[in-house]
């Protein structure tokens, strides 16, 4: 089916829907490689005029990838929910970004809008809203889940502790968990990404941090990222596993360039809960995302990269996770070319999980090759604070030494937290406040670098 | 400064630790921002990145003689960035520049994403590669400009080379910003896929792979390759030979 629009007299057809899509988004470079952008900024907006009036009940009559080819799609349109979709049913989409903003819709009606949504409907509204309404909306939705502790709480903000290390020494680790401890980060995951993937090497880094859990009784879960085939081995082992990790994308064959299927994160959902390691939740899979990872294996089916990752939101909610977050300057200038595209997607990406109920965070990062600095990334923290994120990444001095990437630092956290008055998970808080580690307003004390003495003891008692 | 954590060097808990990872911890705080001197570090190695990154490669520091200088289909740096398909591709005017000739080996210094790397290490890596392979007909060596690890395929190709090896810039880190990698390829012509490659990556003085060991691996790679016939992931590693020890 065409789409048409008529601006100035010029008249301007999309022969299809994903064509129609991917020419109403805010210009990315990935959209441009795959050769699916508009010609110019015109035509982008004539895109985003004819794209207002498409009705939303087109996007559950003609999947953008088709229903017998693709798992994804038959995941999407096999859960939709008609009778959450019946208060929207009747409108267009740029009936929906107006609606979406108006005062009477809250965070309870969203919530029980999310199951009648599909991801391409979620994109699609993204495409009609700017960065503050992306903001506006997103706002008002909370999306709480729980393993140790509660995550998602309004008016908080969780965190992960990243303490990467290029060759997974333990000691060094530990010491980069033990900085991000003092300055009260990681209520959200302490989360290791391996520089290798053997299973002896991944079990000595989950028994480190286990165990360092189990000596402080801290209200927090851990994580090596580490492919999902590896951590169902490493639970059949006995291994500590609080969360399942796994990177997911829109479309079947994407993820098979991951080496998942549906069924495989099913095996491990069922695994993780049957552990019974949460105490005050049960929802133990984390994955992460990020726009141009369908393209990159050639397996974006034509769909522009922003209405893909979307669909990775999809696979996400199917599992209920604990976490999710989108990756979303670390892919390169290829698909975000600068600090502009980093912090739109960024927003997008946030916006349209949480329309979707998905506990969406995210890793506010860039590469070396991307024009972008800790300027751009100072913005989008706050942005993506103001906007209610779930959870923020953070690592050593914003530099991550095995990825050779930079993301936020400790020090980040604890300048939203003061900015936003945004405590982390309320066990977490509760926790620290028993080791005094907060002051009376709260604050992570200065002097906290001062306790490690005394956490170490003079032989390293930490990791010996 | 004044307002820095007060902390004695002497009882500095940090002072030990720090040696166990290159991460930046243990930095301090001033409120909750990091203090001025560690903000300073950070931003000088990303300038240096950026530099890198940014950086053109000028054949004639090289200290070659007789190179020959070709270009992919990215007329510039920010094309480059962008369009990974096209730094795959020769551009069309230089083709002729690369007549073919019974060779067992072309090599090909390539800016990649840091023309850096290719200037400081490319030269002593290229000579030790030629005195490790003594008897070895080795075309004239090219140097390619906004190129992609696969525009090798296409110069190998057009040489009639046997092998190609591109000697490439790597993705500046913040802690490295000039490494080095070789990419091995039999019978190089266009679609290759990174499968049918060897790599040997992390060439660099700060920890990396010296130029002699590069060109060890390499020449081992490559005698191996005529062994079983080909590049690529069933060409394993040796595992005799020496790994930097960082």
């Amino acid at each position: 089916m065409t789409y048409r629009a008529a601006l100035d007299g010029t008249s301007y057809a999309f022969t299809d829907l994903k064509r129609l899509l991917a020419c109403a988004s805010s210009a990315r470079s990935g959209d441009q490689l795959a050769g699916l952008a508009a010609a110019d900024d015109v035509e982008r907006i004539a895109a985003r005029y004819a794209l207002a009036d498409v009705p939303l009940t087109d996007f559950l009559d003609a999947p953008l990838v088709p229903y017998e080819a693709d798992e994804v799609t038959r995941l999407i349109q096999d859960t939709h929910d008609r009778s959450a979709f019946a208060p929207v049913a009747h409108m267009t989409v740029g009936g929906l970004r107006d609606w979406l903003l108006g005062y009477d819709v809250d965070g309870p009606t969203l919530a029980a809008l999310a199951p009648g949504l599909t991801p391409e409907m979620t994109a699609a509204v993204s495409k009609l809203m700017r960065n503050q309404d992306l903001i506006t909306v997103a706002r008002k939705i909370e999306v709480k889940t729980a393993f140790r502790n509660t995550q998602g709480l309004r008016g908080r903000l969780g965190s992960r502790l990243q303490p990467n290390h290029p060759t997974d020494d333990v000691r060094g680790i530990a010491v980069s968990m033990l900085d991000g401890l003092l300055m009260g980060v990681g209520d959200a995951v302490i989360g290791v990404n391996p520089a290798s993937d053997s299973l002896p090497d991944i079990k000595v880094l989950l028994d480190m941090i286990d165990g360092v859990r189990e000596r402080y009784d801290m209200p927090v879960q851990s994580c090596v990222l580490t492919h999902v085939t590896n951590t169902i081995r490493l639970m059949e082992r006995g291994a500590p596993v609080d969360l399942v990790f796994q990177s997911i994308a829109g479309s079947q064959a994407a993820n098979a360039g991951f080496g998942v299927t549906l069924d495989i994160l099913r095996e491990a959902d069922d695994a993780a809960r049957s552990l019974g390691r949460g105490t005050v939740g049960s929802n133990a899979l984390y994955f992460e995302t990020g726009q141009g990872a369908a393209l990159s294996a050639n397996a974006h089916h034509g769909v522009d990269q922003q209405t893909m990752e979307a669909r990775a939101y999809a696979v996400a909610r199917a599992f209920r996770p604990l976490l999710v977050n989108t990756v979303v300057g670390f892919i390169g200038p290829e698909y975000l070319y600068d600090g502009k595209q980093v912090i739109r997607a960024g927003l997008e990406d946030h916006f349209c999980a949480k329309l979707l109920g998905v506990p969406m965070g995210c890793d506010v990062c860039y590469t070396n090759h991307t024009m972008a600095d800790q300027d751009d990334m100072d913005d989008l923290m706050m942005l993506l604070t103001v906007a209610g994120v779930n959870f923020l990444i953070a690592v050593p001095g914003s530099d991550d030494v095995m990825l050779g990437y930079q993301s936020l630092s400790y020090h980040d956290i604890l300048t939203l937290r003061s900015t936003f008055d945004r405590p982390p998970a309320p066990e977490f808080e509760a926790w620290l406040r028993r080791q005094d580690m907060l002051t009376t307003e709260g604050r992570m004390r200065v002097s906290a670098p001062q306790q490690l003495g005394r956490v170490l003891g003079p032989t390293g008692g930490l990791v010996a | 400064m004044n307002d820095r954590t007060p902390e004695p060097r002497s009882v500095d808990p940090w002072a030990d630790l720090r040696d166990l990872t290159i991460a930046r911890v243990g930095l301090g705080r001033c409120g909750d921002a990091i203090p001025a001197r560690d903000v300073l570090a950070f931003q000088l190695a990303h300038a240096q990145a950026r530099n890198a990154v940014g950086a053109t490669l000028d054949a004639a520091t090289l200290g070659l003689d007789d190179v020959i200088e070709v270009h992919s289909r990215a007329t510039d740096r920010a094309t480059f960035l962008q369009r990974p398909d096209l730094g795959r591709q020769l551009a069309e005017e230089d083709a002729p520049r690369l007549p073919p000739g019974a060779y067992d080996v072309a090599f090909v210094l390539a800016d990649g994403l840091s023309a850096t790397a290719v200037t400081r290490q490319a030269p002593g890596v290229l000579a030790a590669c030629l005195k490790a392979l003594p008897g070895w007909s080795v075309a004239p060596v090219v140097v390619a400009h906004q190129a992609r690890v696969a525009l090798g395929d296409e110069i190998g190709e057009r040489l009639a080379a046997r092998f190609v090896v591109m000697m490439i810039g790597e993705r500046p880190g913040l802690s490295v910003a000039d490494s080095l990698s070789l990419y091995v390829t039999a019978n190089p012509r266009p679609g290759r896929a990174d499968s049918e490659r060897n790599c040997i990556s992390n060439i660099h003085p700060r920890g990396g792979l010296s130029p002699q060991l590069a060109a060890d691996k390499l020449a081992w790679l490559l005698r191996e390759a005529i062994r079983i016939g080909g590049t690529g992931v069933n060409l394993k590693d040796d595992p005799s030979a020496a790994l930097p020890s960082a």
